[in-house]
């Protein structure tokens, strides 16, 4: 997020010209429509805000949107991204990436991104699959992914983006999905935590993996597999008849019932952004038994990359003249006489 | 080089009491510190006003195990009354602190060279870690040099006896004693070492004060030993220079102060990305002691994010600048692809080193010219530039800004482990006589209402736009765009007027470079010896030499790899002969034949040491005969 001046947009002001180019049905679309909804409400400036991204279906996003926009190249968007903050820490700047993209080819650059604290936010389209190359399994794909590289199945165990977002000391951790009217929310949340701001987003492919998420993110009737979390809220789903508990004698989650709307009874957990080893316990909730733990999981804001940086800066030039004839004449020098 | 005295000779001699230059190489263990000896040497050389050229030579290791053959490390410096312009064939003297460091830099020495040797260090241990039977020193196998052996090691311990040193820490000023010595032999004033070392050893003055009392009793030394054997005195003069302010340089010195004497011609802040790797590492180190004029340095996580965090930082409005060596710059590669397709200004400094793969990090190469010129996927022009010497990387550096800047285009300069550690007097230029380059922003759309972001000036650059700009929001990317609003457009036309448009914007910088000259010799005639980069000294003094015997040969020196000079191709078909001098198997070679159809003959040195001038000199001679 950037302290900045808030301007009045509409959505239709975050349109660009271009046509949008993915597959009709994608998730995609509807992750760009929360943008376009929760930029003005933001107060965002267009040319302020700049979307960088890598290569895959989601990092064609920048066209579409009605600001400064790079398309870079495959897994280097975070690299990017710190170029542009420490040139000029006003922009607000926002990055696109994939499964593939940001937790493969670019899982290294997403996790200094990450532990260093650059202030941006980060969408990665999770769906799972390699999308624009055609269908191959990724890196977050379940075991047994039948795909054009793993005709007999993924053998390999995927990743979970939060969970190695929370691993590489991320300080901001959130977890919506495509269609979900939520998103907005969290994209507010992202946009209004200082400092690097991660955000998973499941997307359905709908081509070559579709609809791998509708156990809990189907348009309608999985919203019992919902945990949404919230600050200061129990951690209840299924409309309040069940919740997350601490089993003390495991040091473990546990899904206990609630009955007659008594949470504290049944003794659930209330969320507390800060808890930064309940958010690793959240992360790590197998879906199925658990539900799937979506929202602000994780808010505890540091100080920034490009801040300290620029403190540093600013210290070592304190009381020094910008001085070039100086500078080249540094060291031990003598004087060759005409 | 200093001097303005081109067309003196400046060979080696010791024969006379006042030779013109001198070759002394320093060669120890490496934790003798045997560099510190030659840099502190060096600036004493320079401030007595010689003109000078250095090559330091240490092993790849870190702490070599004691006593080895490749731990070995070497200094050497060549310094005179006249231009220098290499670090020397052959040393006239050699400071050989071990059997070891004996063993791997005799065959380089002068026949009727004077060896200096501390026999404390001859023991038995010392003598079969060097693989010799017996002691050289005592075999008669030196009877070819002159040979000055006493025992370093108890006289500094001795020296130093006053301060309470422990044995370890007495012998560690065996280097000050040596020095001493070497600064009486060349009458040579000790009080910069004394300056230096009071404020290297500010902390703990004791050590400060044994390292002087090391440094007198070597100097001491010579004055007393002078009355008996081979140890003379000499004196060299002064060089003539141009008048003016002077300091030494390191290649990668002036590399650094070169780029921000560019951004702050171009008047822009200065972001540079860079990744540790040898030899390249010493700029960053440079750089971060310069942030008072707008340099913003970034370590980051490998070679790739400091390239791309580069050219974010100029697309943001800054100039990006990283820096690396040959498997370094393999890396950056893809995203120098996109600098080139987004036309986004960049500066790539590549201090080459011994190739392929992780190859010879320490040692000095010149062998990734085809990496710079041709290595990308795609037609993906990039001007590129090759420094020649220490001093010379200053100019070449502020030159690749100014490219970079006003063609909108990343440009790479090429330098080498060579130039980057070796140091050279360097005439300090007043930054007022430098042409600025300032760069302006696009600020409002041009073209009516519309904004056209790849709209082209008459160089063929596009605009620099930057964000945060109001009105004027555009998206840019590596895919193929339109020529004018730089839309994603896959057309057949857009490529190919994209593609040439590229290709021309570079080939014109050649409008913006000064044409070829002919650095000694003819404009046309039998011979041209063509060179590019740290190469420059030997066949600099090989062609003065051949000349001097009456040899119609020329040399011609290229800072412009790419584009070459507009002149380049008809002033090398003035030549019966081209000879191209490289360190690599006949790269430059290559790209003289395919532009210009020449029978360019290769000469070529991968041994990782740099050319000698009676090589040089032998070739010419072997072509001509
Ligand atoms: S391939 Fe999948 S992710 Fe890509 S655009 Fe089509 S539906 Fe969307």
């Amino acid at each position: 997020m950037n302290e900045m001046t808030k301007i009045e947009t509409t959505l239709k002001d975050w349109e660009s010209d271009q046509e949008v180019r993915w597959c009709p049905g994608c998730g995609d679309y509807a992750i760009l429509k929360a943008v376009q909804r929760t930029l003005p409400q933001i107060g965002a400036d267009p040319a302020n805000t700049v979307f960088v991204s890598g290569i895959g279906c989601s990092s064609r996003f920048p066209y579409y949107i009605e600001s400064y926009g790079f398309h870079t190249i495959h897994g280097r968007a975070p690299a990017f991204a710190t170029g542009i903050k420490l040139a000029n820490p006003e922009l607000d700047v926002w990055l696109v990436t994939g499964d593939g993209d940001g937790m493969s080819i670019g899982g290294n650059h997403t996790m200094h991104l990450l532990r260093r604290n650059l202030n941006c936010q980060i969408m990665l389209f999770n769906n799972e699959i390699y999308g624009l190359t055609k269908g191959q399994y990724s890196p977050t794909s379940r075991v047994g992914t039948t795909s054009p590289s793993t005709p007999m199945g993924s053998v390999d165990r995927p990743l979970s983006p939060c969970a190695f977002a929370l691993g590489v000391n991320a300080r901001f951790v959130a977890r919506a999905f495509d269609v979900s009217k939520n998103l907005p929310e969290v994209l507010k949340a992202a946009h209004a935590h200082k400092g690097a701001a991660f955000v998973e987003i499941f997307q359905n492919c709908i081509v070559y993996n579709k609809d791998v998420f509708n156990d809990f993110a189907a348009p309608k009737g999985a919203e019992d597999q919902q945990l949404w979390l919230e600050d200061g809220q129990p951690m209840v789903f299924a409309k309040g008849a069940r919740g997350i508990a601490l089993d003390l004698d495991t040091l473990s989650l546990k899904v206990v019932d609630v009955v007659d709307g008594d949470w504290q009874g049944a003794g659930v957990l209330v969320h507390n952004v800060t808890n930064r080893a309940i958010a690793h316990m959240l992360v790590e909730m197998p879906f199925g038994p658990f539900p799937m733990a979506l929202g602000v999981l994780y808010d505890d804001p540091r100080p920034t990359f490009e801040e300290s940086v620029l403190e540093q800066n600013a210290r070592a030039a304190e009381g020094k003249e910008l001085d070039l004839a100086r500078l080249l004449a540094k060291g031990q020098t003598w004087t060759v006489e005409g | 080089m200093a001097s303005v005295a081109e067309d003196r000779p400046a060979d080696s001699m010791m024969e006379g009491s006042t030779p013109e230059a001198v070759v002394v190489r320093f060669a120890g263990d490496s934790g003798d510190g045997m560099q510190l000896t030659g840099g502190q040497f060096t600036l004493s050389t320079a401030l007595a006003g010689n003109d000078l050229a250095t090559f330091p030579d240490f092993p790849a290791e870190i702490r070599a195990p004691q006593g080895t053959l490749f731990g070995v490390s070497a200094f050497q410096i060549n310094f005179g009354s006249t231009a220098i312009e290499t670090a020397g064939d052959a040393p006239d003297v050699l400071v050989a602190m071990n059997p070891a460091a004996l063993k791997t830099n005799l065959a380089a020495l002068k026949p009727g060279g004077l060896i200096i040797a501390d026999t404390g260090e001859f023991n038995r241990r010392n003598l079969d870690k060097a693989k010799y039977d017996a002691s050289p020193l005592e075999d008669g196998s030196l009877a070819k040099w002159d040979v000055l052996a006493f025992d370093i090691s108890a006289l500094t311990v001795e020296a130093v006896k006053p301060f309470g040193l422990g044995n370890k820490e007495a012998l560690r000023c065996k280097n000050m004693w040596t020095l001493g010595l070497a600064l009486w032999m060349f009458d040579r004033p000790r009080d910069p070492i004394y300056n230096w070392l009071r404020g290297k050893f500010a902390k703990s003055p004791e050590l400060a004060d044994a390292n002087i009392a090391a440094l007198d009793a070597g100097h001491a030394y010579g004055e007393t030993a002078e009355l008996a054997g081979p140890l003379k005195k000499l004196h060299i003069d002064p060089v003539e220079s141009e008048p003016g302010l002077y300091r030494t340089i390191t290649g990668a010195e002036a590399v650094s102060l070169g780029l921000v004497a560019g951004a702050q011609l171009a008047r822009l802040p200065m972001f540079f990305g860079g990744y540790p790797i040898t030899p390249a590492s010493a700029i960053l180190h440079n750089l971060v002691k310069m942030k008072e004029f707008g340099v913003t340095t970034f370590q980051a996580e490998d070679e790739i994010a400091a390239i791309c965090s580069a050219i974010g930082a100029s697309y943001a409005g800054q100039l990006g600048v990283t820096s690396s060596s040959g498997p370094g710059i393999a890396l950056k590669g893809e995203a120098m692809g996109l600098a080139i397709m987004t036309e986004l200004p960049l500066v790539i400094v590549n201090s080459q080193r011994g190739g392929p793969s992780t190859g010879l990090p320490t040692k000095t190469e010149q062998s990734d010219l085809y990496q710079a010129v041709f290595g990308r996927n795609g037609d993906a022009p990039m001007p590129v530039i090759a420094a020649r010497s220490p001093a010379d990387a200053f100019e070449c550096a502020v030159e690749a800004c100014r490219i970079a800047t006003q063609y909108m285009t990343p440009v790479m300069l090429l330098t080498d482990g060579y130039i980057g550690n070796a140091a050279e007097p360097w005439k300090v230029p007043d930054p007022a006589d430098f042409a600025p380059f300032p760069v302006s922003f696009l600020q409002e759309k041009n073209h009516g209402d519309q904004l056209l972001p790849f709209a082209r000036d008459e160089k063929g650059a596009r605009p620099w736009v930057k964000p945060g700009t109001p009105g004027l929001m555009h998206r840019i990317g590596g895919i193929e765009k339109n020529p004018g609003t730089g839309n994603i457009d896959y057309s057949p036309e857009a490529h190919q007027t994209m593609t040439e448009a590229r290709r021309d914007k570079v080939l014109g910088v050649a409008n913006s470079i000064p044409d070829q000259e002919v650095c000694l010799g003819e404009a046309s005639g039998r011979m041209a010896v063509v060179g590019w980069g740290s190469t420059f000294g030997p066949i600099h003094q090989a062609v003065r030499r051949a000349r001097r015997r009456g040899v119609d040969v020329a040399h011609i020196h290229i800072r412009h790899i790419w584009p070459l000079p507009k002149n380049l191709g008809e002033l090398l078909k003035g030549y019966d002969h081209v000879l191209v001098p490289e360190m690599n198997t006949g790269q430059l070679k290559t790209v003289l034949r395919d532009q210009y159809l020449v029978d360019a003959k290769p000469l070529n040195k991968v041994s990782g040491q740099p050319f000698t001038i009676a090589e040089i000199e032998a070739a010419i001679e072997g072509a001509l005969a």
